[in-house]
């Protein structure tokens, strides 16, 4: 037990440690003012100026619309698979329906997979379109991120920045050398990096066994340091050819939290105000450890119901024990428990264990943080959703004292406020509201491979992970049908844009007002009461909205386990 | 500001945006990784086959399905494969790397009970343990992958009497092997003690080459 209290401490302290470097190293690529040579014929090949200013209407229109011909680019592809190169097992094209799914998953960071990797996509789909589309997606949340900050850190400026240089410059000095770097540690530790699509084998009984690889490390690389999700194959970061080892595992896990962490840092860099990244930093990790040691408990304390028909699930020097139903040994609980924790904190949904088998609590955690969406939160979008709260904060705490509300010097009048309530309020609507049309559709019941409670939380865990842009699933769910494959892909584009743009409007809106010096009726945001306000207005907004939804499922699940109550 | 300006100028590097950032990250990028993978690691790009007597008998971080009361046995796999008879069924197909897969049962699941208490059951009987005995957890619930290469210490020590008697090696010679071939935690925290099964097994088979014939469960 207490080495996994050291690996939780050891993990947490690199992800910090990575955070200021990270930090530092995206300040300069927000704010420096020379474009390298490989940049400058970027732009020149795309028919950009870079010295050109944006407006964030201009901004978000760049943004919006070169993510939509991205998609488009991508569905073609897919539907066109049977006809492309590099498909040596011959594999048909994506239905309408489920081509449309895939591409708005992966375009919006979400990477939900309605298919299986191995069955259903051709080593040229899976480089072409998925890696494509990851590495693409997460750019541009990063670059969302770096519109807003900059938006955050001016005034009386109409100018957010230059959308095609912050892209290229993200992708360029960010994304690919990392994901080069991270890939080729990735093979050195297993994970197949080949044109190949399979290998046979003969067992040592004698069995035919066949081996499917690829581009698997390229794959890996870009999925977790763009908190994208998507597998290679069906079984995502549990299969060994996706995470062979512990360290590899470990690596997952620093690479979701990177970017998300980092952000803080070059938001108190940017503006000068090194303490207030700091004090999101603090408001990302106090509820990532509640929600860490909860699923953590409620997964090492194992299924009740498993020790009867005669299970030993108790921790010892020679077993891990705990609910091991949809695990890997390799992770046992303590690595599977901080994968949860982080997958679903930092909307990534690459998982190393099934989410569908989970204690009902442990369960609980990942519905929990992608209901949230703040918890770190994905590239570029986790930050811009925590400043959404922020505000909210400061209008609630200005509301109860009497105060205008004030937010970094800026004056957060009616206009940014509906703002923020409309991005508030769109998380919400798409996930109960979605929900609830699945639970009336007819034939959503076919659809479930666990009935009661749990049956419930598979359908809800698929709307809000659709819309929190995180991707993993209660996977008993068969989702490739035509009703889940269209709301899912609706949900996910509503949750994306609907949080992105508005914040931009937001940014853009107080980009253009004056800074107005503190006075004595200022709420300080420096400070650990303002952390702890924020993620109590976090837990409160977040719970009272979805507390319904949950005991309808989790919650009334946890008491049916407890008496013993199963479904057939 | 006008609509107009708002979109103005657009339209080409949308275009090109997308094309171009396709052909560099969708294929110039995992191409020029696979170049460099094959050539720094050739044996773990191509995906760490084993190989015997020249012919391919696995992966090394695959596991197999095994069945044979001579050999250690791996985790429960719920994987699929097409039914024989009717290839556009899926049948119960162990260890199919062509296809990972999971149980995805929830906990109150009868039928994840069920299963549980059956494998509880098979196991008990096929290592001689008492009727109430408690079985390590990982031996009796299906993995995550399906393709788990790994068990617990305390799963293959338990195996360890069985094997020791079918394979006629002393218990404390067949308890070294076992130890050879566990894996401790990275760096003493990271990941959980394990054993490989494949890797194992293929070292039972190189210490006794006679192996021997299946023998029934059922002695």
């Amino acid at each position: 037990m207490l080495s996994t209290l050291l690996e939780f401490a050891l993990v947490l302290g690199l992800m910090t440690g990575l955070a200021v470097l990270m930090g530092k190293w995206l300040n300069r690529v927000f704010t420096g003012t020379r474009h390298a040579l490989p940049e400058r014929f970027t732009f020149s090949l795309l028919g950009i100026d870079p010295q050109e200013t944006m407006g964030w209407a201009r901004y978000g229109s760049a943004l919006l619309l070169s993510n939509a011909a991205m998609m488009l680019l991508g569905y073609v592809v897919l539907r066109l698979q049977a006809v492309m190169p590099i498909n040596p097992l011959g594999l048909a094209a994506q239905t309408p329906d489920l081509a449309f799914n895939t591409a708005a998953s992966f375009i919006t960071n979400t990477n939900w997979q309605a298919y299986s990797g191995e069955t259903s996509l051709s080593n040229f789909s899976q480089m072409a379109v998925i890696t494509f589309l990851m590495f693409v997606g997460a750019t541009s949340g990063v670059v969302a991120a770096a519109g807003f900050i900059r938006g955050l850190s001016r005034s009386n400026s109409a100018d957010i920045g230059n959308f095609w240089v912050d892209f290229t410059r993200t992708l360029y000095r960010v994304m690919l050398p990392l994901c080069v770097g991270m890939a080729l540690v990735y093979v050195w530790q297993g994970m197949p990096q080949t044109f190949a699509s399979q290998a046979l084998a003969t067992t040592l009984e004698g069995a035919q066994q066949q081996l499917i690889v690829g581009a698997v490390a390229s794959f890996e690389s870009i999925k977790h340091i763009g908190t994208n999700g998507g597998g290679f194959f069906s079984m995502n970061a549990a299969h060994p050819f996706e995470n062979p080892t512990p360290l590899t595992n470990a690596l997952h896990i620093l690479s979701m939290l990177l970017i998300p962490s980092a952000l803080t840092y070059t938001f108190g860099s940017m503006l000068m105000q090194r303490r207030q990244g700091w004090v999101f930093f603090g408001t990302f990790l106090v509820m990532f450890i509640g929600f860490l040691a909860l699923v953590y408990g409620a997964e090492q304390n194992g299924n009740p119901l498993l020790t009867q028909a005669g299970a030993n699930q108790t921790f010892s020097l020679e077993q891990s024990g705990g609910n091991m139903e949809g695990k890997e040994l390799r992770f046992g609980i303590a690595d599977s428990s901080l994968f949860i924790a982080t997958t679903t904190a930092a909307t990534t949904g690459s998982v190393n264990t099934m989410h569908d088998s989970l204690t009902p609590m442990g369960g609980f955690v990942p519905l929990a943080q992608m209901m949230l969406n703040c918890v770190f939160g994905g590239d570029g979008v986790g930050f811009i959703n925590l400043i959404q709260y922020a505000l909210l904060t400061v209008f609630l705490v200005g509301m109860m004292i009497g105060r205008s509300p004030e937010f970094l010097g800026k004056k957060i009048e009616a206009r940014e406020m509906k703002l923020v309530m409309l991005s508030v309020l769109a998380h919400p609507i798409s996930i109960l509201g979605f929900t609830a049309l699945a639970a009336l559709w007819p034939d959503t019941m076919a659809s479930l491979n666990n009935l009661g409670p749990h049956g419930f939380s598979e359908v809800l865990y698929a709307y809000t992970s659709g819309t929190a842009n995180n991707g993993s699933a209660f996977a008993g769910l068969n989702a490739n049908t035509p009703f889940f494959n269209t709301t899912i892909g609706l949900a996910m584009l509503i949750g994306r844009f609907f949080t992105m743009l508005p914040m931009l409007a937001v940014a853009g809106s107080l980009a253009m007002k004056k800074t107005v010096p503190a006075g004595a009726g200022t709420i300080p945001t420096a400070t650990p009461l303002f952390m702890l306000l924020v993620v109590f207005v976090v837990l409160v907004v977040g719970g009272l909205t979805f507390l319904p939804a949950l005991a309808l499922g989790p919650l009334v699940e946890q008491l049916q386990l407890l008496s013993g109550q199963t479904y057939n | 500001m006008t609509t107009q300006s708002i979109f103005k100028g657009l339209l080409r590097p949308v275009l090109v945006s997308a094309v171009f950032f396709m052909a560099l990250t969708g294929l110039a990028y995992p191409i020029f990784t696979t170049f460099a993978a094959q050539l720094l690691f050739p044996f773990q790009a191509q995906g760490s086959l084993i190989e015997r007597d020249g012919l391919v008998v696995g992966s090394a971080l695959i596991g197999q399905h095994f069945t044979r009361p001579e050999y250690f046995h791996g985790r429960p796999s719920m994987t699929l494969g097409a039914d024989p008879q009717d290839p556009g069924k899926s049948v119960s197909q162990p260890y199919n790397a062509g296809s990972s897969g999971a149980s995805n049962l929830g906990p109150t699941s009868q039928k994840l009970v069920d299963q549980v208490a059956a494998r509880v059951r098979a196991y008990r009987q096929e290592n001689g343990m008492a009727a109430d005995a408690q079985v390590p957890v990982d031996a009796v619930t299906a993995s995550a992958s399906g393709l788990d290469p790994h068990i617990s210490v305390a799963n293959a020590r338990l195996q360890l009497a069985r094997v020791a008697r079918l394979r006629q090696i002393a218990d404390a010679e067949l308890l070294q092997l076992v130890n050879d071939h566990t894996t401790a935690r990275t760096l003493g925290l990271l990941g959980e003690p394990r054993v490989n099964v494949l890797q194992l097994n293929l070292a039972l088979d190189a210490r006794l080459p006679s192996r021997q014939p299946p023998i029934a469960a059922s002695e």
